[in-house]
């Protein structure tokens, strides 16, 4: 059984699988829009792998983390559509 | 029918823009020779700080006199310069650098420049992600901070509206009354004015300039984390040193919220590669000051170089070698700052008029008139 952990998006608790991904956390939310780009438009997850960046969130107060190269760890705070 | 042309100027970096501006305004016909694109070299690698500087008497009034230039056409700017006034702070770490913020005090506060000595409560009120322990600091309101390359080219398009001609080319002769190109032409004109920057003695053969390479990283962008220019007080030290490779901790704002930080300095690297242990230095000091700049997304790092001369002042008047062929070149690390008293300066010895300013300690001669007396 993996074990579980608590993380919070945009304030509200989440509980996922440890190993899980700020990326896979976020969309387990249904948020689509992880970021805003330069001019406003809704950005996510593009490639996956940590290239395209257009996956940004922010976490533990950090700007710019990428949300598919991070893991969650217990009581992390991610901030997405900023 | 060929064009003659009262002065071509070569180079449209913002020194060689700003002179073009300045000469089209004071009714000189004026060709500006620019081998790539306006504002591409020193300029487009610079910091963009408008600063008050105080090494020596002419090093102030000459910055002094620049950003007063600079904070008169502010209304002007576009937005795309991003001309903001975020003042500098000078970071003392010691009870030495502290004594050195009230010197600096007394001789900016003496000489009608706002200054204000803070404590270290007051200087982490003003930039809260400062190190504890600092000592204190000196914030110096008038500074501000601009895009560089935007400025130039802004500048360059003013001159252009004024009358001014922008030739594309490559300047590889300067002589008394042309400049060849390498394509084969030649551009006529009364005066000849080298703006090139460090690369100037290619042209000029002879002048004392030298290259001192500079690092720069950009991060991504972090609104709010930084609001001032911060420079440590060390930088002083590190700067006036001519031997050695120094990096500094020197960091600024840009409207983006990306935070540029620098400085590094290098003498005899001719090469434009990034260094990476230079780099690594230079984020190190920028760590020891502002720890979480450590955790922050770098975006770009760049080089560039400075064009020094001996005695750390610019060279702008008449070539000692040939009254026809005019310098306006040598502005190591303060290009940005000084580009528009340096137009001043040259437009004013061109037609005679009177300068703001004492001009004899950015004259060429000025060295060889120090080697006939020494």
């Amino acid at each position: 059984m993996p074990e579980i952990i608590h993380v919070s998006v945009n304030g509200i608790a989440v509980a996922v699988e440890s190993g899980t991904t700020v990326a896979a956390a976020v969309l387990q939310c249904g948020i689509s829009s992880f970021r805003r780009s330069v001019t406003g438009e809704p950005r996510g997850p593009l490639c996956g792998m940590g290239i395209c960046f257009e996956c940004r969130v922010t976490v533990d107060r950090l700007a710019h983390a990428k949300s598919c190269q991070t893991l969650c760890t217990p009581g992390m705070e991610i901030t997405t559509d900023e | 029918m060929r064009q003659t042309f009262d002065v071509a100027i070569v180079g449209a970096g913002i020194v060689g823009a700003a002179c073009a501006l300045e000469c089209a305004q004071a009714e000189l016909k004026v060709a500006i020779i620019e081998s790539s694109i306006v504002g591409g070299g020193a300029t487009a690698a610079a910091m963009g700080h408008i600063v008050a500087m105080d090494d020596s008497e002419a090093q102030f009034s000459l910055t002094r006199f620049s950003q007063q230039l600079w904070n008169t056409l502010r209304t002007e700017l576009p937005r795309e310069v991003e001309f903001e006034l975020t003042g500098t702070i000078w970071v003392a770490a010691d009870e030495d650098e502290m004594s050195a913020v009230r010197n600096k005090n007394r001789y900016f506060t003496s000489r009608g420049v706002p200054a204000e000595v803070l404590d270290a409560a007051a200087l982490k009120q003003a930039e809260p992600n400062l190190r504890p322990g600092l000592v204190g600091a000196l914030l110096v309101p008038e500074d501000s901070v601009i895009y560089p390359p935007t400025a130039a080219r802004w500048l360059a398009e003013r001159a252009q509206q004024c009358g001014a001609s922008l030739v594309r080319g490559k300047a590889i002769r300067l002589r008394g009354g042309s400049v060849e190109i390498a394509d084969g032409t030649a551009i006529s004109s009364s005066l000849v004015v080298n703006a090139t920057g460090a690369w100037a003695p290619e042209l000029t053969p002879g002048l004392e300039i030298r290259k001192r390479k500079g690092h720069l990283v950009i991060t991504d962008r972090y609104s709010g984390f930084l609001r001032h220019q911060l420079v440590e007080l060390g930088y002083l030290k590190s700067a006036h040193s001519v031997t050695s490779d120094s990096c500094a901790f020197n960091v600024q704002p840009r409207a983006t919220g990306q935070i540029l930080i620098g400085s590094s300095r290098q003498y005899g690297a001719e090469h434009s590669a990034i260094d990476h242990k230079i780099v690594a230095g230079m984020l190190a000091r920028a760590c020891e000051y502002m720890p979480a700049l450590g955790k922050m997304a770098a975006v770009r790092c760049w080089t560039g170089f400075r064009a020094a001369t001996p005695d750390k002042l610019p060279l702008i008047g008449p070539s000692v070698t040939d009254q026809k062929i005019w310098l306006a070149t040598g502005h190591e690390g303060l290009g940005i700052t000084t580009s528009l008293g340096t137009a001043k300066l040259l437009v004013d010895q061109i037609v005679g008029r009177r300068s703001a300013i004492p001009i004899e300690p950015y004259l060429p001669a000025r060295g060889s008139r120090e080697h006939v007396y020494a």
